[in-house]
């Protein structure tokens, strides 16, 4: 295969009148575009030589078919030159700083010397500047004395002329701008960085403007059958309408008056023409009174040229719908509907090898009505590059005419590698690659275990599937963006993908303590791995009933010789830890794979901690990996199903008891809030250094109750234990905290905006219910009832203003990070580690000469450490480092 | 036991430092054998080797997905009070935004002062060395009277304080005047001491007006008269065993003249500051470090790596240049991937009047023409021969 074509370079450069002519096919002269019958003027704006959009139609130019003609440019004759909007900055300075009679640079040879030396000329671009020219001189070269120039936007200039110590100001018109823009020399051009081989600045005073081929301004044709003709082509007939009766008016010789209006009118259409957003211009609007979507406009912005169409684009062979869950999924599959399955295709080219398959499949054709169908084909493409649809009765001809050569697109199947995606798109792991597995209903399926990397839940969220369609592209994707290939994050050198929510919960209901299982129970948990062999009973009843313990069970899923040693997130940070005889089970020891004691939770198989999972990733590799989490996932959810775990208003109960120490604690914290009031109120409150005694109380306010409502969460904890499922949750790490608890139970606590007490509201204080200056607890927000009591009115207000608070946070922060992102990926995104270990631009420069100063992957190291020599020497030595 | 050959062999591999240091730590009270030491260091070599990065890796993107992407889970939350409840520092996502661009002002500067080992023990001597920093107005020295009859303003100097803050009458008369002239831009009056009443009287020039001497009188309550104009609130604070110095306002250049400062490891969180008093490298280590300790207060654990790419990229031409329009991104040679990023048009106008053109070597101006990008698999140049 030959090497693709690569386009090498882009120069910029302006358009000269004369190349807009010589490139023009036509010379627009009618505003017109169709005529009674529907067909184009010639030398209209619709004119056959640009283009063609209508099928059937052939360009005069080129004499090819609407899909074939890329379109051609005609041009307008203008009347009198106009100023290009985008220059007049360019040049309102080459008019302040060039002579008005000679064009020369108003710099004598020696400081034109001295400026440029001065000035890095390495860089190139802007070498002077106005401010290198003084004001109010004569022309070092022919000795003219200057004038002020003014410009006036959006595309006025005029000279301030000084009669008789009066001011007045002279208009200037484009004809003379353009004519001293024409006097500038070559030489002088260079030193304002301008390179007047392709650019010279009289060519920013339009004097023929070129008209873009109907291509890019197509028409449209409505439902009534009428014509909707584009922003652009709108534009186009103002300006030659106005061109013409500006020529007209100029032929019969009307009056300067008239010409300079008519002049400036035509100034006007096209300055929207080019941009339709100037300062200091009324946009040009539609008939409806929509602003024109001009040149400009369809450059700029989110959803302009640029951002819109070039760097972001759409594509074929992708589907989208809803997720949902499947435990029963491996995490590098992905569940597709059939009908997804049937309607996405994969190429498959023809060869002497599989041509007999490929009948089969052509056979097939687009019909599969069942999961057990195999798969079928939707079209054929012959070595002519025709394509031809399957379906009916043209199976069997086809499948006769296959032969190498021929390319046929297969429907997916199981197996088949795709790209799956959630947007937003934030780091690589919201895409990676999965292997299909079809399956009935509507939505696409996948293992929780992989929603961290997406960020995805189950809320109704929607995701982007992509076919890959050459060879290279599905052995990248296998390579480099399978699932398994991405459970290290780049980010930390961690897992992202591992156990969630009910993962957890069961495999610390699994793993806690110490429990036997019957023989039976031990294969219904392990009915989904692929254990083949149990081993010996770890204890045998009176009875002889065998018996495995709980460690036992979830060994099994462990490779043998793994070794380790780790503190569970159950666990405290006692003084003097315990180690193997700690009451909490959190001391994690596993030796050849046997899980000796501990608790297995968030810390060992969690996204995001998963010490096991990374110490596996490590020794044994990604693979295995894989298929640890698979087989974690499976087995915690099947124990989770052994005691079943549910979550319910009665969990919340707390006995007469707690409900009056809570209440005793609440109390005792008003009474000290109220005394610290009383004492800040009589004058007696010592200031905290650099505060005002209002700031001091409030913040000792802010104390005081924060530890009221600790407390309270500590009384309620005192009650429930492990039994309760939102302990059980909080402890092992599944979901929620202690403080959720607390809340629910025990006390919502101080509500807040910007960190501190609520003080908003009606004059001097929050709510009508309070006395003015209240600065009483309930006052100012605090919440003495828990979600399972319910709130006051009051407390409801209060609530929501803090809830509010939250929301607005999201809205904003979530804007924000995404501009910083953006901009964070422009500056980096051509950096690469060169070969010889530098990381470079792809233009060359060196960035770092030792990648990160010790060339370690930040994916591949371990939490940041180039070797996890903690986990190695454990694993040889068997002992906790 | 880990023999002294064993530590050469340690210490003389070709590690990174980091991984030499946990070798010795985690292996040096352990009990192992000569065999199981070998096995250790070959893990650690085959370890080090599969770490190693791999070349054409799109470090860039990487690295600021990396920083990106949590922050969408960082707070909002302006003020927060980091250690010290006293001052309030930005964190969060404003702060992140704040050191990526590169603003030449936080909007909370503040510094760690160290203090040197003979006033860093004690309480008292450390508040000696706040006096020179803290800004003093001249209204705490004393109480200010406007005297309406004789058109004067009079400064009752409190004694007790010239004694505790350890300044003296002449100082304050030279410094209030200098920088009621030269800061406050007003020249109008006249100063007079009085020792013996310890009182300093001050009389506009112009005796006609009022407003004159109440503008006067406004200067003089509140000319800096002790300390470094720029920190308005000093803390000292006992931390490790030693008394630091917090401030709210920065200014390294005048802190580190005051007798009494550890050079060393004082600190702001101004990096402008730094990248002109210290030089680029300071700054660089001190993007590094602001960004880690603001990524790291919000609970998120990023690579260093990343925030050193990112921190190399802004610092590369020898000042501190901002990620964005008006840096990194706004200087790229490429005029299509400028185009691409923001002010589109102007970008464009500008590039067809200076004829620049566009090499095509960046990532998305290939994108845009539709060619394979120069990065990882992309920039791999093997064409396999076919077999005829």
């Amino acid at each position: 295969m030959p090497s693709p074509k690569r386009i090498g370079k882009i120069t910029f450069g302006l358009l000269s009148p004369k190349e807009i002519r010589t490139m023009s096919v036509r010379k627009i002269i009618w505003a017109d575009t169709y005529d009674d019958d529907g067909f184009p003027y010639p030398q209209g704006l619709m004119d056959l030589a640009l283009g063609v959009i209508d099928p059937g139609l052939r360009c005069k130019t080129c004499d090819q078919k609407a899909a074939d003609c890329p379109g051609h440019f005609g041009h307008i004759e203008l009347a009198k030159p106009v100023i290009h909007v985008g220059y007049t900055r360019l040049i309102r300075k080459l008019l302040r700083v060039t002579c008005r009679s000679c064009g020369r640079l108003l710099l004598s040879p020696d400081e034109i010397q001295k400026v440029s030396l001065t000035a890095d000329d390495e860089l190139g671009g802007e070498v002077l500047t106005e401010k290198d020219i003084k004001k109010e001189r004569a022309c070092p070269h022919c000795g003219e004395l200057q004038l002020k120039v003014n410009f006036e936007k959006p595309t006025t200039f005029s000279e301030v002329l000084l009669e008789e110590g009066r001011k007045s100001e002279h208009k200037l018109t484009p004809a003379d701008i353009r004519a001293r823009l024409e006097r500038i020399p070559p030489s002088d051009l260079r030193l304002l960085g301008i390179n007047p081989d392709v650019a010279r600045p009289e060519w920013t005073v339009l004097t023929v403007l070129p008209v873009p081929p109907v291509t890019m301004r197509p028409s449209i044709i409505l439902e009534n059958g009428q014509r909707s003709e584009d922003d652009l082509t709108h534009k186009l007939v103002d300006i030659i309408r106005i061109n013409q009766r500006f020529k007209e008016n100029q032929d019969a010789g009307a009056p300067q008056l008239i010409i300079e209006d008519l002049w400036e009118l035509l100034q006007y259409h096209v300055t929207t023409y080019l941009d339709n957003e100037v300062a200091g211009c009324p946009p040009a609007r539609h008939r409806s009174g929509r602003p024109l979507k001009t040149l400009s406009q369809r450059l700029k912005g989110k959803d302009g040229r640029f951002r819109g169409s070039l760097s972001g684009k759409r594509v074929n062979f992708s589907a989208r719908t809803v997720i949902s869950p499947n435990p029963n999924l491996s995490v590098t599959e992905v569940g597709v509907p059939l009908s997804i399955a049937v309607e996405m295709t994969v190429p498959v080219r023809v060869t002497t090898h599989n041509l007999e398959e490929m009948r089969e499949f052509v056979l097939r054709g687009p019909e599969r009505r069942t999961l057990r169908d195999p798969c079928g084909a939707n079209y054929v493409i012959r070595p002519d590059k025709r394509r031809l649809r399957l379906g009916g009765d043209n199976l069997e001809t086809i499948a006769e005419q296959l032969e190498p050569g021929y390319t046929v697109e297969r429907q997916l199947r199981d197996g088949d590698i795709v790209l799956f995606n959630r947007q937003p798109s934030l780091h690589r792991m919201s895409i990676m690659a999965h292997r299909i597995k079809v399956m009935d209903g509507k939505t696409f399926r996948l293992n929780p275990a992989v929603c961290p990397p997406y960020n995805a839940d189950f809320d109704g969220d929607e995701m982007n599937l992509h076919v890959p369609q050459t060879e290279e592209a599905r052995a990248e994707a296998a390579i480099l963006i399978a699932v398994q290939e991405n459970i290290l994050s780049p980010r930390f050198g961690g897992p992202i993908i591992g156990g969630i929510h009910d993962h957890i919960s069961g495999i610390f209901m699994l793993t806690h303590d110490l429990r036997w299982f019957t023989k039976s129970e031990v294969l219904y948990l392990l009915k989904y791995g692929e254990i083949d062999h149990l081993p010996e009973p770890g204890r045998i009843d009176e009875d002889g009933t065998p018996r495995w313990s709980n460690k036992q069970v979830f060994s099994m899923i462990l490779p043998s010789d793994l070794n380790m040693v780790f503190r569970a997130s159950s666990c405290v940070n006692c003084d003097e830890c315990r180690h193997v005889d700690c009451e909490r089970d959190a001391y994690v020891r596993i030796v050849d794979g046997q899980l000796v004691s501990g608790t297995v939770d968030k810390k060992a198989i969690g996204a995001f901690d998963g010490a096991i999972l990374n110490r596996i990733i490590r020794r044994f590799g990604m693979d295995r990996a894989s298929r640890f989490i698979d087989d974690v996932t499976k087995l915690s959810i099947r124990a989770i199903m052994i005691d079943g775990f549910s979550f319910g208003i009665d969990d919340e109960d707390l006995s007469r008891t707690e409900h009056g120490q809570i209440e005793e604690e609440l109390a005792r914290a008003k009474d000290d809030v109220e005394r610290r009031i009383r004492i800040f109120e009589e004058g007696q409150l010592e200031p905290m250094p650099g505060r005002t005694p209002e700031e001091t109380l409030e913040m000792q306010i802010m104390q005081v109750l924060g530890k009221a409502r600790d407390r309270t969460g500590e009384i309620a904890g005192r009650h429930l234990g492990l039994g309760n499922s939102a302990v059980l949750m909080a402890v092992s790490g599944a979901r929620g905290s202690m403080l959720n608890l607390t809340q629910m139970a025990g006390c919502i606590g101080q509500q807040s905006v910007r960190g501190e007490r609520i003080m908003r509201g009606y004059e001097e204080r929050t709510l009508p219910h309070y006395r003015r200056r209240d600065r009483g607890a309930d006052a100012h927000g605090f919440i003495l009832h828990s979600y399972k009591e319910g709130l006051s009115p009051t407390e409801f207000f209060f609530h929501a203003i803090g809830g509010r608070e939250g929301l607005v946070d999201t809205a904003v922060r979530t804007s924000q990070s995404g501009y910083l992102q953006r901009r964070l990926i422009n500056a980096l995104q051509d950096l690469k580690v060169a070969y010889d270990g530098t990381v470079r631009t792809t233009m060359g420069r060196i960035i770092q000469y030792h990648y990160g100063e010790d060339g370690t992957d930040p994916m591949k190291g371990s939490f940041g450490d180039p070797v996890d020599v903690k986990g190695i020497v454990e694993s040889v030595l068997k002992e906790e480092v | 036991m880990l023999t002294d050959a064993m530590r050469d062999r340690i210490e003389s591999s070709d590690f990174p430092p980091l991984t030499r240091q946990q070798l010795l730590d985690s292996l040096g009270d352990k009990e192992f054998s000569e065999e199981q030491f070998e096995e250790i260091l070959e893990a650690v070599q085959n370890e080090f080797e599969e770490t190693r990065i791999e070349p054409l890796e799109a470090v860039g993107v990487i690295a600021a997905q990396s920083i990106g992407e949590p922050g969408t889970q960082m707070t909002m939350r302006t003020f927060h009070y980091a250690g010290v409840a006293e001052i309030n520092v930005t964190l969060g996502l404003p702060r992140l935004i704040e050191i990526m661009d590169a603003r030449k002002e936080p909007s909370t500067p503040t510094m760690t002062i160290y203090l040197s080992s003979e006033f860093n023990e004690d309480r008292d001597r450390a508040r000696m060395v706040s006096w020179q920093i803290e800004a003093a107005p001249l209204h705490e020295f004393g109480d200010i009277t406007t005297d309406m009859e004789n058109m004067q303003v009079l400064v009752a100097v409190n004694q007790a304080v010239l004694a505790k803050r350890k300044i003296s009458m002449e100082m304050i008369v030279e410094t209030a005047q200098k920088k009621i002239r030269d800061r406050r831009h007003y020249r109008d009056f006249e100063v007079e001491a009085d020792p013996e009443n310890h009182v300093i009287i001050f009389t506009p020039k112009d005796q006609e007006k009022y407003q004159n001497l109440f503008q006067l009188a406004e200067h003089v309550r509140n000319v800096i008269v002790q300390g470094i104009d720029d920190i308005e609130r000093v803390v000292v604070r006992k931390e490790s065993g030693e008394y630091i110095l917090y401030t709210e306002g920065s200014n390294l250049k005048d802190v580190f003249e005051v007798p009494g400062v550890d050079t060393v490891r004082t600190r702001t969180n101004n990096i402008s500051e730094i990248a002109q008093v210290l030089g680029i490298e300071a700054a660089r280590n001190a993007i590094m470090a602001e960004a880690l300790a603001t990524l790291g207060e919000q609970g998120i654990k990023v690579d260093v790596r990343h925030i050193m790419l990112v921190a190399d990229m802004m610092c590369m031409d020898g000042e501190v240049k901002q990620i964005g329009r008006h840096g990194i991104a706004g200087e790229k040679e490429s005029v299509l991937s400028r185009a691409a990023f923001e002010v589109t048009v102007n970008h464009l106008l500008d590039a067809a009047v200076a004829n620049e053109i566009d090499e095509l070597n960046g990532v998305t101006e290939n994108v845009i023409v539709g060619q394979p990008i120069q990065l990882g698999t992309g920039d791999v140049k093997l064409v396999a021969k076919s077999r005829t």
